[in-house]
């Protein structure tokens, strides 16, 4: 099946994408902050499900809107904000570092003009009809070439575990 | 219309990550800190989608690394603030100079 509207769908998911994002950084209360997290992270999800990649879309949504943003607003609930947020937010070398990064996003925005031409300008023709069994794929793939990394990934996420009981016990 | 290419959604990506980098770069709130750590994350997962549109599955596998990795730093991370907070009742960076001398 063809995709509609696929420009129509991508300017709005950008919009919605980068508008949430600078909310994320600018809002005062950091509840505020984490819902707009939210926004952007469904946004990117619905870039997923353009991209034909629809398991990462939902492992984005499932794991990323359902599972980290939720433990950050658990955190915000357990420490007390109150006086935080009636303190000046942004450190004194702002200015420097929004400069600064504006000057990275400026390099990167010249390098893919100019460089526009490198990157192949219509998708792969052989890739078309293949999501109907990404999930397959995708667990083949993570079962057979990528055996070892994820072991490896379990053992980080044991060590993450061990590692947060540890810091967020008050005597071990 | 002109068609969406694969630069379309790069841009998208670079923009997220300079934003969360500038989030990184001038916040004084170390949980916001943590949610721009996540933003330039998101902007590396749609680059590495992106292309995986191009040239096969291997991207998408890598996302779901990235996912993972995402994961764990954010519970670490979260749990180096709640021991912080109780030990100094504040979350701003720069009140964290206890390593400093």
């Amino acid at each position: 099946m063809n995709p509609v509207a696929t420009t129509f769908f991508f300017y709005s998911l950008a919009l919605a994408a980068i508008v949430s994002a600078i909310a994320v950084i600018t809002r005062r209360n950091p509840v505020h902050a984490a819902l707009s997290l939210i926004v952007t992270l469904l946004s990117l999800a619905g870039f997923y499900l353009m991209l034909y990649a629809p398991f990462v879309a939902a492992v984005q949504i499932l794991l990323y809107a359902g599972g980290i943003v939720v433990l950050f607003l658990f955190v915000i609930m357990l420490i007390n904000l109150e006086q935080n947020v009636r303190e000046y937010q942004f450190n004194k070398q702002w200015i420097v570092g929004t400069i600064a990064a504006l000057a990275l996003g400026g390099l990167l925005f010249f390098v893919y003009r100019t460089g526009r031409g490198a990157f192949p300008s219509v998708f792969y023709q052989g890739y078309r009809g293949l999501e109907a069994d990404n999930t397959q794929r995708i667990g083949i793939a993570l079962y057979g070439q990528y055996m070892l990394p994820f072991e490896i990934a379990s053992l980080l996420l044991l060590v993450a575990i061990v590692g947060a009981v540890v810091m967020a016990k008050k005597r071990i | 219309m002109a068609e969406i290419t694969t630069v379309h959604y790069l841009v998208v990506a670079a923009a997220l990550f300079i934003i969360g980098t500038i989030g990184v770069l001038t916040r004084r709130n170390v949980v916001i800190i943590l949610m721009s750590i996540e933003l330039i994350l998101n902007a590396v997962n749609l680059n590495l989608v992106a292309f995986s549109r191009l040239y096969g599955l291997q991207g998408q596998v890598f996302s779901i690394f990235v996912i993972t990795d995402a994961a764990a730093e954010a519970a670490v991370g979260l749990g180096i603030i709640i021991a912080f907070f109780r030990n100094k009742e504040t979350v701003n960076v720069d009140e964290v100079d206890l390593l400093k001398w």
